[in-house]
């Protein structure tokens, strides 16, 4: 397990790395970074004091090293726009984010694996036609169309439910609906498959010969075995529902690390632009090895394997 | 995701003539072609023209020589107009994005999974970093360093998506490779290009053709959400995203400027996804599918 474990880190870390590397020479693709933090009007030698003290006249190289070390002291940079550490606007919007993406994925997976359940136990019934119309068109729905067609109906029409903004637990339910819809027919794929796999194993026939129910068939044999899959789904998903929230804050004015990423590229403050989408890809790093951690825990088959290659 | 290879897995001419799921979706899509490409031609008027009488104008009505199918938008444009124009810049950036990321992603997967040693190594890492960047991510950073735009969107997205072929189209190359009838011709003296393009490349089309549908879509949506947040297509230029971010402003008074964009966008979608996931049915009747 140790050795794994090690193995499964060196590559978190290397991938880390690369990630780093890209966005440095993502940011370095028209050539002079300079251009994107300074304001359309700035002059020539606005320009160059500015390129002076951020140091991107120093070698390429130079800088490299220096944004991998800005990086592991966890330094994202001041703000132009603002005058704050990036980091301190970051940490005053993660909350809003994370509790958007939490209940996004307690909607997602509240009805995701439920209608997996069905699919997989209703095959060929009329149900099971109807839920996978249910899957396909919420993976065919833009989260900004259904999160339109949210506040249309429930808070335009109905009045139920407020249309934007932050307050109580009332103000989460749209868009963590609108963002929970799309990863919920990830959930409902991915269960019903991993069922349907378990489902034509020897262990189920035997059970289902012994008179087991298909309750207690659910519960007690298919659960522990169907949930690999379905754990690393869920950590997949988690990075896409942040992701996924940059479109849905944008629809809801909901004060996330979305809608301060959309602001940023309008006001021209590329660093905190450029922190959001470092911490994205960290956190989804982060994720992924803590999916292949779960999984090899649950199946040692994984781990094993993992640990000879 | 693995596939078999073509020749025991391509669907035989009858079968696919007969299939509702693939022709009823195939028939929507081509709609939606047509409509894009004969814009000029069937579109009722010019996708600018203005008419501030006749602005929010709901469906059917007339005003000062304008008949609104679909109604009209905040300055008085012929909301069907638009939607023509619009899927002119969906899919010219879903075609544009696909046919280019794909190119490179495939080139790249194929020569990592023959080559092997080093351009393996720095190759399919390169494919690891940028796959473990959210998509949505990755695009909005490059469209700030960039700029919006419709070209830029393009270039945006074969920049983001080219990893997901090459992982596909390497995972496929490792299996072919290894094929009697492919280490004979690399006995034989076969140049890398003739065994890639004569023997690999007609073995791992299907499966790239299965990723490139469902990528397809997601093009759509990945042009309609950047130009939702205004950093795709530019007004006063017709993008149903766009059209979208300005229909949110118009709920209680106009719901026609949010929901006949955010149709087409769900139709096309649905759609392309039908076909993906009837493709991948029958590529590989293994793969998962609901």
């Amino acid at each position: 397990m140790m050795r794994f474990l090690l193995k499964r880190l060196g590559q978190a870390l290397v991938t880390t790395i690369g990630v780093a590397t890209l966005i440095f020479f993502l940011q370095h693709l028209t050539g002079d970074p300079t251009y994107l933090l300074v304001p359309e009007t700035a002059t020539r030698a606005d320009i160059d004091a500015m390129r002076h003290s951020l140091g991107f006249d120093r070698p390429l190289f130079v800088q490299y090293l220096g944004f991998l070390g800005q990086l592991a002291r966890f330094d994202l940079g001041r703000s132009i726009v603002q005058n704050i550490d990036v980091t301190t606007i970051i940490g005053s919007r993660l909350p809003y984010t994370l509790a958007l993406a939490a209940g996004a994925l307690v909607v997602a997976g509240g009805i995701g694996i439920p209608v997996g359940v069905g699919l997989a136990f209703m095959r060929g019934r009329a149900v099971s036609y109807a839920l996978s119309a249910l899957v396909l068109a919420a993976q065919s729905m833009p989260t900004f169309w259904s999160g339109i067609i949210l506040i249309m109906i429930f808070a335009v029409r109905l009045g139920w439910l407020p249309p934007s903004s932050t307050g109580g637990i009332e103000h989460l339910v749209l868009p963590c609906v609108a963002l929970g819809l799309l990863s919920m027919a990830t959930f409902a794929r991915i269960t019903r498959t991993a069922l349907l796999d378990e489902l034509s194993k020897d262990y189920v026939r035997t059970a289902r010969a012994r008179g087991v129910s298909r309750i207690r068939l659910l519960f007690r044999h298919l659960a522990r075995n169907a949930s690999t899959p379905v754990i690393t789904v869920t950590a997949i998903e988690v990075s896409n529902l942040l992701a996924g929230a940059v479109i849905v804050e944008t629809v809801f004015a909901w004060p996330g690390l979305g809608q301060i990423t959309v602001q940023s590229i309008f006001a021209r403050d590329f660093l905190v632009v450029q922190g959001v989408v470092l911490l994205g890809a960290f956190v989804t790093v982060a994720l992924n090895l803590v999916a292949d951690l779960l999984y090899s825990a649950i199946d040692p088959r994984i781990r094993l394997e993992g640990a000879r290659r | 995701m693995t596939f078999a290879p073509t020749t025991s897995a391509r669907p035989s001419r009858s079968k696919t003539r007969l299939r509702p799921a693939f022709w009823l979706p195939a028939a929507l899509i081509l709609i939606f072609v047509l409509a894009a490409v004969f814009a000029p031609l069937i579109a009722p008027y010019e996708p600018n023209a203005q008419n501030l009488l006749g602005r929010l104008r709901p469906p059917g009505t007339v005003s000062r020589g304008f008949h609104y199918l679909l109604g009209s938008d905040e300055l008085g444009r012929d909301l069907l107009t638009r939607l023509f124009y619009g899927a002119r810049a969906s899919l010219f950036v879903a075609f544009a994005s696909v046919a280019l990321s794909g190119t490179i992603g495939v080139l790249a997967g194929m020569l990592a999974g023959f080559l092997r040693g080093a351009a393996e190594l720095v190759l399919m890492r390169t494919v690891d970093v940028f796959l473990s960047i959210p998509a949505i991510l990755l695009a909005i950073l490059t469209v700030a360093v960039l700029g919006p735009g419709l070209v830029n969107v393009v270039l945006v997205l074969t920049l983001t998506r080219w990893p997901r072929y090459a992982r596909i189209a390497y995972g496929q190359t490792l299996g072919i490779a290894n094929m009697p009838y492919v280490r004979l011709a690399t006995f034989m003296g076969a140049s890398a290009g003739r065994i890639l393009f004569r023997h690999v490349l007609p073995n791992i089309i299907g499966a790239v053709a299965v990723v490139a549908t469902l990528e397809f879509g997601l093009m759509v949506l990945f042009e309609a959400g950047l130009s939702f947040l205004g950093l795709g297509v530019q007004p006063p230029n017709a993008s149903w995203g766009a059209m979208l971010s300005t229909g949110r402003n118009y709920l209680a008074t106009a719901w026609w400027i949010a929901t006949f964009p955010g149709l087409c966008l769900f139709l096309l979608v649905l759609a392309v996804n039908l076909i993906g996931d009837d493709l991948r049915d029958r590529f590989d009747p293994r793969a998962p599918g609901a």
